[in-house]
C-alpha cells in the first residue's frame, strides 16, 4: 500500500533503531500525547525495537479516555428521551458512566446508532424528521472542525431536530497541566493531526516556559522512531526545540481554514477532562449563534457531578506518572469487557493497548 | 443492573467465549473441547454434526447473500472437522411482509451452492412472525457429515506439536469489509467482495493428498486471532506469527488503515487456518493454491513450545507484540 508500506520499512526500522541505540546515553522519559501514537507504538511492538534506556509514556491524548462521566450521564439520559437517536462514534458506547453506558442502555432499548461521521448523523436527522438526532461531538482539533461543519451544514438546511453535544477539547493546555505537574518529562511527542489543523506553534510554550523539548509526529514506525531519534538528541544537546518530523502534513502555522471554521462555531470555554478534573480554556462550547443546535442549550439537564472510582488511577496515567500495571484495578475488575476507567475503554487507551500488547 | 444478552455475546470474541463454555456447554454437558463439529463415533462410523444461524445485514452482500452464508457455513463446519458433508437442514423463520422474490433468490441461491459442494438439502422448517419481531429473514442450518478416524484429530488439536507451521488458505477480512461496505456505513462505495465459499472439495484434496495436518478451523466472526487464541487455550502451544507473512487484500488493508481495524479480528466466511507438519507444509500450500478459494495461501508462522507465552505477532520492522482474544465487536476508532 503506497504511502504507508514505504514508512513500515522493516530494513529502515532497523537501521534507526540502531541509530537510536547509538546515540542513546542514559534514560529517557518521553510521553506521546496522542492515543493514536500509542496504539502505533503497541501495534508496532516499538517498545521492544528500542533500547531499554528510553521510555514512553502514554499521555492524555485519547479523547475518549478523558471524556468525563458526566457527559456520558448525559448521553444516557438523552438515549432514554422518546424518538430520541444517539448517532455516536464506536468508540463512545463502552464508556462507563457513573450508572450505565451507551452500550448497556442500547441493550435495554434505547435508539443508539454508530455512525462513522457527523455527516451521516445530519443525513439520519434529515431523513427522519420525527425523532431527534444527538451527535456526541467528541476530539480535539483533529475532528473538531468536522463538528463545526455539521452544524454550519444543519443550519444552513434549517434542520430543528439536529443536535450536537460537544466534549470538543483542545490539547495545549492539558499538556500545559502536565508539564507543569512535576512530572518528570524529558520531551513530548507532540500529535500530528491535531497539529495538521492547529500548526505546531501552539506547543512553543514547552521549550520556551518549560524547558522541554517537543516533535509533532507522525503515525507510522518510522515516524515515530525518527521523533524518538530527533527527541534524544535534543536532550543530548540540552537544546530543548519544536521540531516537526510529520512534515508532510504539518506546518509551525497549521490549516488557517479549519482554525476559522472552529473559531467561527466554537468558543473556548473550561472543561472536565476524566483524571485532570478542569483545566482552564481547554474546551470548545457551542456558540450563542449556533445554540439551537446545541444540545445542552435546547435540552438542559439537572445531573449531579458524578465521583469517579477511588481505586481507578486513570489521572494518573494520563498525566504520566503511573503505568497501567501500577492499577490495582488492571486486569483484574478492569478489563476492556468491563472497563471501569476510561483508558481501558478506546482501542487507544493506554491501559487497553497495554492489556492487549503487552 | 441486571445482566443482559449484549451484541458483544455474539462477536466470536471473548464475551461469546464465556457464554458458550460458562452457559450453554456446562449445563448441556457437553464434551470438551468445544469444536466445529461434534465429533460422534457410532458403530461402524463417525459422525460429525453441526448447526448455525445466520442473522447476517444486509440479506444481500457483495460476493453472496444469507442464502450462501448458510450453506457455505455449514459445509465448512464439517469440512474442517475432517468430515465428508453430507446432508443438511435449514430452518426460515421470516418476517410478515417479507418479498417472496427475495426468498426465491436466496433459496436458489442455497439450492446452488448445495449442488456444488455435493450435499443435500433434505429437511427443513419455516416460520413467520410478525412484522417487528425479526429482521426479515434468519436462517439456522445443520448438518452431518462421514468423518474417517484419521482425520478425527482435527478438530481437538490433539496432535499439534512445536515445530509445526501455521498456514491460512487466504486473504484475511474480505467478508467483513464487504458487509460493511454493504451497510452503507463506510460513506464510500468498497470494491471488495465476501469470499464466502464451501470449501469441502479443497479441504478434501488436502487431507486425501496424505499430509499431515495436525488441526483445521474455519476462520468465521472473531478471525484468525480468536481461533489462534482458541488453540492456545485448547493446547498451550504457542506461536509466533510473522505479520508480513499474512495474506491481506490492499483494498482491505486500506480500510482497516482508515476505520481502525485489524485484518487479524475481521470476520471471513471462505478461510482456514491449518496447523500441518513443516515438511508436508509446500506440498499442502501447493494443492491449496490450485483452488480458487486457497490461491493466496501461505505460511504465516510456527508453533513453537509450551513457555513461552502466548501469541507473539512479528511486525514488519522486527517489533513483537502479544495477540490477544477479540473482546466485543470491534469499534471503529474515533481519529
Amino acid at each position: 500500500m503506497r504511502f504507508i508500506e514505504e514508512y513500515r520499512n522493516g530494513d529502515l526500522i532497523g537501521r534507526l533503531a540502531e541509530t537510536i541505540r547509538k546515540t542513546a546515553a542514559g534514560n529517557y522519559d518521553f510521553m506521546e500525547v496522542c492515543g493514536g501514537h500509542t496504539a502505533a507504538i503497541r501495534r508496532f511492538g516499538l517498545t521492544s525495537i528500542l533500547p531499554p534506556g528510553i521510555n514512553l509514556i502514554s499521555g492524555p491524548g485519547c479523547p475518549v479516555c478523558v471524556t468525563s462521566i458526566d457527559f456520558i450521564d448525559r448521553l444516557v439520559a438523552y438515549s432514554r428521551l422518546h424518538d430520541t437517536v444517539i448517532a455516536t462514534f464506536g468508540d463512545l458506547l463502552r464508556v462507563p458512566g457513573s450508572q450505565s453506558s451507551l452500550e448497556s442502555e442500547r441493550s435495554a432499548g434505547a435508539d443508539i446508532r454508530i455512525v462513522f461521521s457527523g455527516f451521516e448523523a445530519l443525513r439520519m436527522a434529515e431523513s427522519e424528521p420525527l425523532k431527534t438526532v444527538i451527535f456526541p461531538g467528541i476530539g480535539f482539533e483533529t475532528t473538531a472542525p468536522g463538528t463545526a461543519v455539521v452544524i454550519k451544514q444543519a443550519a444552513a438546511m434549517r434542520l430543528k431536530n439536529f443536535l450536537v453535544l460537544s466534549a470538543h477539547k483542545v490539547m495545549p493546555p492539558a499538556m500545559e497541566v502536565v508539564a507543569g505537574d512535576g512530572a518528570n518529562i524529558d520531551g513530548f511527542i507532540c500529535p500530528g493531526h491535531v497539529a495538521s489543523v492547529t500548526g505546531s506553534d501552539p506547543y512553543r510554550f514547552l521549550p520556551e516556559k518549560y524547558k522541554i523539548g517537543c516533535v509533532v509526529s507522525g503515525f507510522e514506525p518510522l515516524d515515530l522512531l525518527q521523533s524518538v531519534l530527533m527527541l534524544v538528541n535534543q536532550k543530548n544537546c540540552r537544546k530543548p526545540l519544536v521540531e516537526i518530523q510529520y512534515s508532510r502534513a504539518v506546518t509551525p502555522e497549521g490549516n488557517t481554514k479549519a482554525q476559522r471554521l472552529l473559531c467561527e462555531v466554537f468558543e473556548s470555554c473550561n472543561a472536565t477532562w476524566r483524571g485532570f478534573g478542569t483545566i482552564p480554556g481547554s474546551g470548545l462550547k457551542i456558540r450563542d449563534l449556533f445554540a439551537s443546535f446545541d444540545a445542552e442549550a435546547v435540552i438542559p439537564l439537572d445531573l449531579k457531578s458524578p465521583a469517579e472510582n477511588i481505586s481507578c488511577i486513570c489521572g494518573e496515567i494520563l498525566r504520566g506518572i503511573k503505568k497501567p500495571c501500577d492499577c490495582m484495578l488492571f486486569r483484574n475488575a478492569c478489563t476492556p469487557d468491563n472497563p471501569v476507567g476510561a483508558c481501558m475503554v478506546s482501542s487507544e487507551g493506554s491501559c487497553n493497548t497495554f492489556f492487549r500488547f503487552s | 443492573m441486571n445482566k443482559v444478552i449484549t451484541l458483544n455475546h455474539g462477536s466470536g470474541g471473548r464475551q461469546s467465549h464465556d457464554l458458550i463454555g460458562g452457559l450453554f456447554a456446562g449445563r448441556f454437558g457437553m464434551d470438551k473441547p468445544l469444536t466445529d463439529s461434534a465429533v460422534l463415533p457410532g458403530e461402524g462410523y463417525i459422525l460429525a454434526f453441526t448447526t448455525d444461524s445466520y442473522v447476517v445485514e444486509p440479506l444481500f452482500f457483495p460476493g453472496g447473500n444469507i442464502g450462501k452464508l448458510a450453506v457455505c457455513g455449514t459445509v465448512n463446519d464439517l469440512a474442517v472437522s475432517g468430515a465428508v458433508p453430507l446432508y443438511i437442514s435449514a430452518a426460515f423463520i421470516m418476517e410478515e411482509g417479507f418479498g417472496f422474490q427475495e426468498l426465491e433468490l436466496i433459496v436458489d441461491t442455497m439450492a446452488d451452492e448445495a449442488k456444488r459442494a455435493g450435499v443435500r438439502i433434505v429437511t427443513g422448517d419455516t416460520k413467520v412472525v410478525g412484522r417487528g419481531k425479526c429482521d426479515r429473514l434468519f436462517i439456522t442450518t445443520s448438518g452431518t457429515g462421514s468423518l474417517k478416524s484419521s482425520f478425527a484429530h482435527l478438530s481437538s488439536a490433539v496432535r499439534v506439536r512445536s515445530g509445526d507451521d501455521v498456514i491460512v488458505s487466504g486473504p484475511l477480512g474480505n467478508h467483513a469489509i464487504a458487509v460493511l461496505g454493504a451497510r452503507n456505513n463506510l460513506g464510500f462505495s468498497s470494491p471488495v467482495e465476501s469470499d464466502c465459499a464451501c470449501l469441502n472439495h479443497m479441504i478434501k484434496d488436502v487431507l486425501d493428498s496424505g499430509a499431515d495436518v495436525h488441526f483445521m478451523r474455519d476462520l468465521t466472526r472473531g478471525g484468525l486471532a480468536s481461533v489462534l487464541h482458541e488453540l492456545w487455550v485448547m493446547t498451550g502451544y504457542c506461536m509466533v506469527i510473522q505479520e508480513k507473512s499474512v495474506p491481506v487484500d490492499e483494498p482491505v488493508r486500506g480500510l482497516c488503515e482508515v476505520l481502525g481495524f485489524d485484518p487479524l479480528y475481521l470476520a471471513n466466511e471462505g478461510k482456514i487456518v491449518l496447523i500441518a507438519d513443516e515438511n508436508d507444509s509446500p506440498k499442502i500450500i501447493d494443492i491449496l493454491q490450485s483452488h480458487l478459494s486457497g490461491k493466496n495461501a501461505s505460511v504465516i508462522g510456527k508453533i513453537t513450545g509450551k513457555k513461552t507465552g502466548g501469541i507473539i505477532i512479528e511486525t514488519s520492522g522486527g517489533g513483537r507484540r502479544m495477540l490477544d482474544l477479540p473482546s466485543g465487536i470491534q469499534l471503529p476508532r474515533i481519529c
